[in-house]
């Protein structure tokens, strides 16, 4: 039977690996935010690595287990209720039928991932099950009295470990790994050092579609207009007002602002688990290092 | 031509006109090097995103270095008829700017034939050329917050048709009951590159 939610918290969709290869089409990848997470989430309870997961943003959620399920929690680490009882993340978790499972607001980081034996299943658009805010593919966010089936995508048994030794995301000042380009040339010098020696702040105003950044404008040595052009997760695109807009999961296929740099692949994780006034500082690299 | 950096898993061809984009695309359609996942062509660049562990990258930007554009005299034989009903927002203020006059500017936007160029803005968008040059007109200065689904739009060189509600910042000239975009269909998106488009001014969308 179906799995009941009974509040969603803020904000909880359906996640896997998204749609990638079909943004010609104006479909942007989407997918889990921290795709990490979501992919451990999957491991400890023996799913494929295509199994759809929640996505569960600062807690909050509620859901019921009709059936005996096993769980596993990832990424943002929170405080787990099952039925009165507490529960460790990044781990298998056995629930008895009809047991409530609880996330409470993560102490460190935004996103935690919720991951069923089986996957949850419900209709894929596209051959995804992700929900992209930005282009409204895919099932709506979560709401209470829904209900989630729960699927087959199950790789082989529960793997033998009883935690998974990941490091938790980190609540102090961040730093992260970036490769200049394609647009660099667009900037002055300045704000090339700008970028580099000034952390920014996670505002608000921050969803899967990007992480609006404050902090010291990054100036352009060049006006004119961009002709719109393809976009990357991680890209550190520029509006006029010169603070960085980081592009996540569901950002536009396109855009028209100049991008400086390009936040290494292995890294954005770290920037989906960016919460609001937190610190993020970006250190120039090359592919070698 | 160049190849340009954009993170570890894509690369940027900054290709200069839009011919170029669709002959580089066509080319690396037709024969892809190994590991790439996917091809955004735009008004005059190519992302080409691949696969790390499937490509060398120092490899594959040489590759891309060296392909050449395939002409693209050949389009795709299909055509779509639009009707419109042309009762646009900005029509008046376009027929003003351009000094054509509403039937002026109706006449030129369904006297063209046009060409679906690249898609990328959304699901089901277009980019259609062959707008009539008496037509390129500038973006608004602000966009609207909200645009109508099935609004026909004109922004620069290009003529477009939003295929769901989204902000937009094109001057809106009418709109069509067509639908651009449904996941259901074989082939979700009705205006693909390729394809070419005709519009017809009509009193009723239906």
């Amino acid at each position: 039977m179906p799995v009941e939610v009974i509040r969603p918290g803020l904000l909880t969709t359906v996640q896997d690996l998204g749609r990638p290869g079909l943004a010609a089409l104006g479909v942007g990848r989407s997918g889990a935010a921290d795709r990490r997470s979501a992919a451990l989430a999957n491991r400890l309870v023996g799913n494929r690595e295509t199994a759809a997961c929640l996505e569960v943003t600062l807690g909050g959620l509620a859901v019921r287990f009709p059936d005996a399920a096993w769980i596993a929690v990832t990424g943002a680490p929170c405080r787990i209720d099952r039925n009165g009882r507490s529960e460790a993340v990044n781990c298998a978790i056995r629930v008895a039928p009809g047991e409530v499972v609880v996330l409470d607001r993560p102490t460190a980081g935004l996103r935690s991932y919720l991951a069923v034996r089986g996957g949850f299943a419900v209709a894929a658009e596209l051959g995804s099950r992700s929900t992209d805010l930005l282009s409204g593919l895919g099932p709506a966010a979560l709401c209470p009295g829904d209900l989630v089936p729960i699927g087959e995508d199950i790789a082989g048994p529960l793997p033998p470990i009883d935690v998974a030794p990941v490091a938790a995301p980190s609540a102090a000042a961040l730093t992260v790994r970036v490769l200049l380009g394609p647009r660099q040339d667009w900037f002055s010098p300045d704000a090339l050092h700008t970028l580099t020696r000034s952390p920014y702040v996670v505002t608000s105003q921050s969803n899967r579609i990007g992480v609006r950044l404050d902090g010291p404008p990054l100036t352009r040595s060049r006006g004119g207009e961009l002709p719109s052009e393809g976009m990357v997760a991680g890209a550190l695109q520029v509006p006029p007002n010169g603070k960085p807009v980081l592009f996540l999961a569901d950002h536009p296929v396109t855009g028209g602002y100049p991008v400086i740099a390009v936040v290494r692949t292995d890294d954005l994780p770290v920037v989906a688990q960016a919460v609001p006034g937190q610190a993020l500082s970006f250190r120039v690299t090359s592919l070698a290092s | 031509m160049k190849v340009l950096p954009c993170g570890d898993e894509a690369f940027l061809i900054e290709a200069g006109d839009l011919e170029t984009v669709l002959g580089l695309n066509a080319a690396l359609t037709g024969c892809p090097p190994p590991g790439i996942t996917d091809l955004v062509p735009a008004a005059s660049t190519l992302l080409v995103r691949f696969d790390p562990r499937e490509t060398d990258r120092a490899g594959l930007a040489r590759r891309l270095a060296e392909t050449a554009p395939l002409p693209v005299g050949a389009r795709s034989g299909e055509e779509v008829t639009v009707p419109v009903v042309y009762d646009g927002e900005d029509l008046a203020a376009v027929a003003e700017h351009t000094g054509l006059g509403i039937g002026g500017v109706i006449t030129a936007h369904t006297s063209a034939e046009y060409t679906v160029a690249f898609g990328g803005f959304a699901p089901g968008w277009g980019y259609l050329t062959g707008l009539d040059p008496r037509l390129h007109v500038p973006r608004l200065e602000t966009s609207r917050t909200r645009v109508p689904a099935g609004t026909v739009a004109i922004a620069g060189e290009f003529s477009g048709i939003y295929p769901r509600p989204s902000p937009g910042g094109w001057r809106l000239l009418g709109h069509t009951a067509v639908t651009l975009w449904d996941s259901t269909r074989p082939v979700p998106a009705l205006l693909r590159p390729g394809v070419r488009v005709r519009f017809t001014a009509v009193a009723d969308a239906g």
